[in-house]
């Protein structure tokens, strides 16, 4: 678990994967628990298949919105490629937290160019702990693919020091009604990975 | 009530709170929530307009009428709305009227980063600028009120880091706007030369008032510390400040038009080195320079891209932060039309035919990436349709019987109708193809004529493309499913043979919001699959190689068949076998 007066999270992935939502329920918890939070992230390609960023920073008070390169305490990645191109924002003694699946960016699905090779070596030179978790079959167990990034967050959520049932009400208020009961199945197994 | 709130979502609350009545935009990254979180209060008449132009009119109109009004867009929505604004800071308003500039430092969404505070100058209107949610809601009510007590339209510029950065914001109560009596008043509304040059009387009359008003004006904020650096700044580039320089002293500048120029002086005397941060054009610093105040500003600061914390650190502290032990080049991750895209089997042929596109923004523009690699041009929305009569008149006979302009449905409305009425009056030669996906897709699917919807969620007659081009007087009007590639190079080699404009509309739902229009999803017969590579160069993200095999990823395929049409080899085979209707209901 990391200093708990204040935190810089950078969260990481592919446009589609539930990003926006997982730092969403993140900074909700960081205001619920009293602190000052900002979250900072750029709309607009999400949705369509590129490298997505958000920052979410808490503290007693918080000025800039964005995350400067070798400060954040934990990067949560949902994807491999992507957690290798955001490393570098992580400090030396942070923890990276990253699903341990490829999605294939286009000019290496045409050919042009290479997947990189040995990933999970490169990431644990570079920080301190690093998470692999197969959030993919957590979320398939849980009920369905689309849980991914709640699985993800019940990892993540044991290096914050809040409690599980801010998790769990900001995840019930956020996601479809319909969808309450498996998004909760997977925050759990997420939280109870090894 | 305390809320974590984009700052776009706090200009919303801020105009409920102001009790504006009348609200338009039309959208545009990093603007487009202001509109759509403005339309979730019921108090507020709030819609898409068809363009900012339109958008600014509209709400002008309802100030005119004596309500308070807002109209949002992104910065080069500004240039579409520009006539309207020089003269309406002539006018003045009756009700308090604002506009939303959302500036895009970094081009994150955008096809350049202008910097909007020149409109401030040019129109001499005055422009508040937050630097974080709160300030955004509160600089949302105080500019109706500046703009009720000096009659003058008010500009609120926002930055891609305000509009989109959340942070806590106290929300309050609704409180009606003051009462503006609609009185018909042709001296100061109708603006012909004999009104108008008395109305820039009174335009060079506020000026001088706003200077004073600049000069006492609660979100210009001094801080002194320590006075050995004193910095003076105003937007997200504050927030980036107080980062860096935790001990400094601060002149924080919520106006940025008229400058409080008194209140700069004494702050300049009081420090011993003065910084002058401004992201993009050193709009501040040569009002200071002018005034002959001494600093450091542009000198070492970029005017390219946006700011951040690091970048000050960099120039001013010479403190470097080391580049990673991840030395390999890693593959970019850019963005890419989806799979599914109803735009995609268009841009296939346009490529066949060896067709000069001019193109036009949305979606589509994605085409110009590789491996589609098809547009020629992009510069501005709905320039798709001049650019391309300019062409055909004068490229040589190999090129100029292939000009085409494409672009989207919400754009054709925004600016191409023009464009095209132009084609038929000068009976220019060439092809335009609307791709009508049914939506407003790339700034998140909002609602336009051709949707048949408002933003309110009322339901209205569909615009009617084909009508719209033969009422111009285009006598080839076509509307193909782009989904079936051989109809489509049909109709466009048709269209392209034809002597004068012409139009085709390829008419296909966006994919994203009609999920199931497909009949089921395909995958690769390895037994027959010759690795031709063909269908990799549709550029679908679904299809990709690895180790020499072809593979389709079935968390992305929604069925389109385009790569199934295009396989030489009959490779591409439903993932299901297609014996009943029912089974491939998915
Ligand atoms: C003047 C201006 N206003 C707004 C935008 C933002 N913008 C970029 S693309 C687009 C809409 C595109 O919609 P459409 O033409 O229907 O194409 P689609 O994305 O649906 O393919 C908008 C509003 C802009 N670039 N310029």
């Amino acid at each position: 678990m990391i200093n708990k007066e204040k935190a810089d999270i950078l969260i990481v992935g592919v446009g589609g994967q539930g990003i926006l939502l997982a730092s969403e329920i993140i900074s909700s918890v960081c205001l619920e628990a009293g602190y000052d939070v900002k979250q900072s992230e750029v709309h607009g390609m999400a949705q369509r298949g590129g490298s997505v960023s958000s920052h979410v920073r808490y503290g007693d008070v918080v000025y800039s919105p964005t995350i400067e390169r070798g400060r954040a305490d934990i990067l949560l990645s949902f994807e491999l490629l992507e957690a290798l191109r955001w490393i570098e924002f992580l400090k030396p003694e942070g923890t990276a937290i990253v699903n341990n699946m490829k999605i294939t960016p286009m000019p290496v699905a045409d050919g042009s160019e290479r997947y990189p090779d040995n990933i999970r070596q490169k990431l644990e030179k570079r920080c301190k702990e690093l998470v692999l978790v197969d959030g993919n079959s957590i979320a398939v167990k849980a009920g369905h693919i689309k849980t991914v990034n709640i699985a993800l967050l019940g990892v993540f959520s044991k290096y914050l020091p809040f409690d599980t049932n801010m998790w769990k009400k900001s995840i019930v208020e956020r996601v479809p009604v319909k969808t309450k009961e498996i998004n909760l199945i997977a925050f759990d197994s997420g939280r109870n990975a090894n | 009530m305390r809320k974590l709130y984009s700052g776009n979502e706090a200009v919303a609350r801020g105009a409920f709170e102001a009790g504006v009545e009348i609200a338009a935009a039309y959208p545009g990254t990093p603007s487009t929530e202001i509109m759509e979180n403005i339309a979730h209060y019921k108090e507020i008449y709030a819609e898409w307009s068809v363009n900012e132009k339109v958008a600014f009119e509209v709400a002008f109109g309802g100030a005119v009428g004596g309500k308070r009004a807002l109209a949002a867009m992104k910065h080069v929505g500004v240039n579409v709305a520009a006539d309207a604004l020089m003269t309406a800071a002539y006018t003045g308003i009756n009700a308090g009227f604002v506009l939303v500039s959302a500036d895009d430092p970094g081009m994150f969404s955008s096809q350049n980063e202008q910097d909007n505070r020149f409109f401030a100058k040019m129109a001499q209107i005055p422009m508040l600028e937050p630097s974080n949610s709160q300030e955004a809601k509160d600089f949302t009510i105080l500019a109706f009120e500046i703009s009720e007590k000096y009659d003058t339209p008010v500009l609120l510029r926002m930055t891609t880091r305000v509009c989109h950065g959340k942070s806590i914001v106290e929300c309050r109560d609704r409180i009606p706007g003051p009462a503006c009596r609609y009185q018909k008043n042709p001296q100061k509304y109708v603006m012909i030369p004999a009104n108008a040059r008395k109305r820039h009387v009174v335009v060079e009359e506020r000026r001088k008032r706003l200077s004073e008003f600049a000069e006492n004006f609660s979100g210009n904020i001094t801080e002194y510390n320590d006075t050995s650096i004193g910095i003076i700044t105003s937007g997200v580039s504050y927030q980036y400040a107080r980062e860096v320089f935790p001990g400094s002293s601060f002149l924080k500048l919520g106006v940025s038009y008229p400058l409080p120029m008194n209140k700069i002086k004494t702050f300049a005397e009081k420090v011993k080195k003065l910084y002058v941060f401004e992201e993009l054009e050193p709009f501040l610093e040569e009002r200071l320079s002018a005034a002959g105040i001494n600093l450091t500003g542009k000198n070492v600061l970029p005017v390219l891209g946006e700011f951040s914390p690091e970048l000050l650190r960099e120039k001013l502290q010479g403190q470097v932060t080391e580049n990673s032990e991840c030395d390999v080049k890693l593959p970019a991750r850019p963005p890419v039309m989806c799979a599914g895209c109803p735009h995609r089997a268009v841009f296939h042929v346009l490529r066949k035919l060896r067709a000069v596109v001019s193109g036009d923004i949305g979606c589509y523009t994605l085409s110009t990436l590789p491996p589609l690699n098809t547009m020629d041009t992009v510069l501005c929305m709905g320039a798709s349709m001049g650019i391309a009569q300019g062409l055909v008149r004068v490229l040589d006979e190999r090129n100029r019987d292939r000009v085409v302009s494409v672009l989207g449905d919400s754009t054709f409305i925004h600016s191409g109708i023009p464009g095209l009425v132009n084609a038929v009056y000068n009976r220019a030669n060439i092809t335009v193809i609307i791709l009508d996906n049914r939506i407003t897709a790339m700034t998140g699917h909002q609602d336009n004529p051709g949707t048949g919807r408002t933003l309110k969620g009322e339901k209205v007659p569909d615009f009617d493309f084909a009508g719209m081009a033969r009422a111009a007087g285009v006598e080839f009007v076509q509307t193909v499913d782009p989904v079936d590639i051989n109809e489509t190079e049909n109709i466009i080699s048709q269209a392209l043979k034809h002597q004068g404009p012409s139009v085709v509309i390829a008419k296909r739902p966006c994919v994203l919001v009609d999920r199931n229009q497909f009949p089921g999803q395909m995958k690769i017969d390895w037994d027959t699959c010759k690795v031709c590579k063909i269908c990799l160069r549709i550029g679908c993200p679904a299809i990709s190689i690895n180790d020499s095999k072809i593979t389709i990823d079935q968390t992305m395929c929604f069925g389109c068949g385009l790569c199934q049409q295009i396989c030489p080899h009959g490779s591409i085979i439903p993932l299901k076998s297609m014996k009943t209707g029912s089974e491939n209901d998915k």
